[in-house]
């Protein structure tokens, strides 16, 4: 297929995925908030840095609240990980592989993003964003739903799958890092409902309490990390996602031929042999970064992998040959 | 619903004629849509509205702010024709264009036409879409103008005219054919037991005539469809084409010309390309050739098609043969090269190259319409009768310091379709742009698009400018006889 095209369809993935992402931060940050048992400029602050972007935000709006944060989230034309840029940027992907996706998938995607039009147009008179949290998440599944009963399962839906594991990939590791974004506060990192907050964040709560029963630090970590099953959890969406990528080559798991099979497959490798002591840095097992220190660096190498998988497919040119023709 | 309301006006109605009795083929039509109760007709309206919008059918609006996308309006009442009259269009349209190709294959190669005396050669070597380079080449199986819209109008006195022809890139078949879904859609039972031609397979006739044209060396050709982006105020058209043909939609920066052959930039790497259905203008193809601002075009493209290494359709220089004063002609290139008379007729057209002709226009300007020879999408029109003293003022300016390029002709009485207002009908303009493929036969899609003048009175039916679309249905009468279509005069 068409770089460009494969460019798009993999982001046009990650952008749905992110806004439904930060829809449902919104949602547990909401849930948080009415039980009243953190201060709400320090819970919405702690939304805003999960999603890396409290620079651009204290900029402009300076303290944290519901309305502004939500704001900013939800409808920011100016802030372009909000809900309503990600599904216009979404769309716009949408319409230039017009032709490479079904009907069903673009009509969903174009439904979407006109509800959050409508709805950021409105966005004066929003009651209770409750109805439209929802709305976001219900039209994202919908739309993955689409992608796998609508369209073949070839070379453009892997693109489409691997888009949104990494993206899925990437939100989980933020969510996970949440007390980093309290400041490290002490005692935090020891409450259950901060840690049943993080696992609603990830739609795992459920699944979480059938494996796990009640909720720990540890137990959460190992579930949104290493779990091989949940598919929010970061090392199901690495494995699936290098499926994808090898599909996509033609190559095999444990070699490389890419520098995108390289990056991601060693990341993938990592987590096949994590430890979770390791992970949580406790001084016994001699990892003394931290759970902040893991994640971070874990986000610098999943960076390293999609600017791998961007060098392999999207950035083609044909050197030489391009100087001569042109 | 109560149809004995409805008033033609003194105007040409598709529907009624004077006395209100459905013309032929819309009986059944009528006969459903008077049977309909209070409401219904503007709730199948918002129906098909809502359709369109969850479909994304749209189209983009130049000067506004880039990616300003409309929904083309759509009005749930077709246009309906007699499939009697049907035929004799469809003939018509097909000598059309086999002259016409033959026009500019000799232009661009032996000239006879002009060495005859029968275009004049200035018409020719001044025409804004001349294009030097292509001069000596013949295309693939000798095919210039391989899609072509035609736009025909009626006028009071019943008769089909050709009020223009549009051989460069004709958009608006992709509406032909999402009307007819959203028609399918939300008014099922309009179409019961009548026999309407279909049109669903315009698609699959595109791609044989695309693949027919392909390069004659290349076996199983690469047919791909060149858009110029998202921005383009046809982009909609763009992807839906490719996307019924199943082909790659590519843009220009996904195209390389390698040792005069094309390819496309691939996930795995360069992939040969044997037809491009480009639907971008001649000037911008290729910045080695042609305009060398363009960033939508592919450098070296017609060096590739000089070579005979890929198939670009239309072809390169098609557009002499859409020059507004050619068209003026056309009824002379029919009878020179087919030696035929032209079985639809043209509108009378005055050509402002002719000293004689625009000395006409000058002194009757407040009767004309004025039409810019190389302008498409409607712009640049004037209308004598309705234009003020001023405009009439700078109409008049603009012909006299280039003359080469307008035509003007008298104001048509276009004829009206009953159309949806609230919940009741009132007749409004319309014209018709039936299209043509040239491959290895002529082909004709039955119908083609409607254009409508929403506003009430206008006479303008470009999207651009507040005009909607119709589904357009060639009926087949039940009982097959049919009285004679109105002869065109001559």
């Amino acid at each position: 297929m068409l770089s460009r095209v494969a460019d798009s369809v993999f982001w046009m993935n990650r952008q749905i995925e992110r806004a439904e992402n930060v829809a449902r931060a919104i949602e547990t940050t909401l849930g948080l908030a009415l039980e009243g048992t953190i201060e709400p400029g320090r819970l919405w602050n702690a939304l805003v840095c999960a999603f890396g972007d409290q620079s651009d935000f204290w900029a402009r709006h300076g303290l944290a609240d519901q309305a502004r944060v939500f704001d900013f989230l939800a409808f920011d034309p100016a802030n372009p990980n909000s809900i309503y840029c990600c599904l216009q940027a979404a769309r716009e992907n949408a319409r230039t592989v017009r032709d490479m996706i079904s009907s069903p998938m673009w009509e969903e995607i174009n439904k979407c993003y006109l509800s959050v039009r409508g709805a950021s147009a409105a966005r004066a008179d929003f009651a209770d964003p409750r109805e439209f949290i929802d709305e976001i998440q219900r039209a994202s599944q919908l739309i993955t739903g689409a992608t796998d009963g609508t369209m073949s399962h070839g070379e453009a839906w892997h693109f489409a799958r691997m888009g949104r594991l990494v993206e899925r990939a990437d939100k989980t590791s933020r969510f996970l890092d949440v007390e980093h974004f309290f400041g490290g506060e002490e005692g935090a990192g020891r409450d259950p409902v901060r840690w049943s907050s993080v696992l609603e964040s990830a739609s795992a709560l459920e699944m979480y309490r059938k494996q796990y029963g009640a909720v720990s630090r540890k137990d959460t970590v190992r579930f949104l990390v290493l779990d091989r099953a949940f598919p929010r959890a970061m090392h199901f969406c690495l494995v699936k996602a290098e499926e994808s990528l090898l599909v996509i080559t033609g190559g095999t798991k444990g070699t490389h031929s890419t520098p995108a099979e390289q990056q991601l497959g060693r990341l993938r490798a990592t987590l096949d042999y994590a430890d979770i002591d390791e992970i949580l840095g406790d001084a016994q097992a001699g990892a003394p970064r931290g759970l902040h220190g893991w994640i971070d660096a874990f986000q610098a190498r999943l960076n390293a992998a999609n600017d791998a998988i961007h060098t392999t497919f999207f950035a083609l040119r044909p050197v030489g040959t391009v100087a001569e023709a042109g | 619903m109560d149809l004995r309301s409805y008033a033609t006006d003194g105007f040409w109605d598709e529907l009624f004629d004077e006395s209100l009795l459905p013309r032929p083929g819309a009986e059944q039509l009528v006969r459903r849509l008077a049977a309909f109760s209070h409401g219904e007709l503007a709730a199948r309206q918002r129906a098909a509205d809502k359709s369109l919008l969850t479909m994304g059918i749209t189209f983009n609006v130049y000067g506004h702010e880039a990616g300003t996308e409309k929904i083309w309006p759509f009005d749930i009442v077709p246009r309906v024709i007699d499939a009697h009259e049907w035929t004799t269009i469809e003939r018509g349209l097909k000598q059309r264009i086999h002259a016409l190709n033959l026009f500019i294959d000799d232009v661009y190669n032996q000239r006879r036409i002009v060495k005859d005396g029968v275009v004049p050669d200035w018409l020719v070597d001044s025409g804004k879409c001349f294009r030097g380079p292509c001069a000596g080449l013949t295309p693939p199986r000798g095919v210039w103008c391989h899609i072509t819209g035609t736009d025909l109008v009626r006028g009071g006195d019943g008769c089909m005219y050709v009020l223009e022809d549009n051989l460069r890139t004709p958009s608006g078949v992709s509406y032909v054919l999402e009307n007819r879904e959203v028609m399918k859609r939300t008014f099922p039972q309009l179409f019961e037991g009548l026999r309407v031609r279909p049109v669903e397979n315009y698609p699959e006739k595109l791609l044989a005539m695309l693949e027919y044209v392909a390069p004659p060396q290349s076996r199983d050709p690469t047919v791909v469809v060149l858009t110029p982006g998202i921005y383009n105020s046809a982009y909609f058209e763009h992807s839906f084409l490719a996307r019924q043909m199943g082909v790659e939609l590519v843009q220009g920066s996904d195209l390389v010309v390698v040792d005069r052959k094309v390819f496309m930039r691939t996930t795995r790497g360069l992939e040969r390309v044997d037809v491009i259905y480009r639907r971008i203008d001649d000037d911008f193809l290729d910045p080695q050739v042609f305009r060398s601002d363009s960033v939508v075009g592919v450098p070296g493209l017609m060096d590739a098609y000089r070579a005979g290494n890929v198939a670009l359709v239309n072809a390169p220089g098609t557009g002499i043969a859409d020059d507004k004063a050619v068209y003026a002609y056309v009824p002379q290139i029919i009878r020179y090269y087919l030696g035929e008379d032209a079985i639809l007729p043209n509108v009378p057209t005055f050509v402002c190259g002719e000293p004689d002709q625009c000395q006409h226009v000058l002194s009757k300007l407040e009767q004309l319409v004025v039409k810019p020879a190389n302008e498409s999408g409607g712009y640049g029109i004037v209308l004598g009768p309705r234009a003020t003293r001023q405009q009439l003022d700078d109409c008049r300016d603009r012909i006299k310091a280039n003359p080469r390029n307008f035509v003007a002709q008298p104001m048509l009485a276009l004829s009206r379709v009953p159309t949806v207002v609230g919940d009741s009908l009132e007749g409004r303009h319309v014209d018709l742009r039936p299209f043509i493929l040239y491959g290895e036969e002529i082909f004709v899609l039955p119908g083609g698009l409607t254009r409508v003048a929403l506003v009430k009175g206008s006479l303008v039916v470009n999207s651009s400018q507040g005009g909607g679309s119709k589904d357009t249905w060639v009926v087949q009468r039940p009982n097959g006889d049919s009285p004679a279509a109105p002869t065109p005069s001559r």
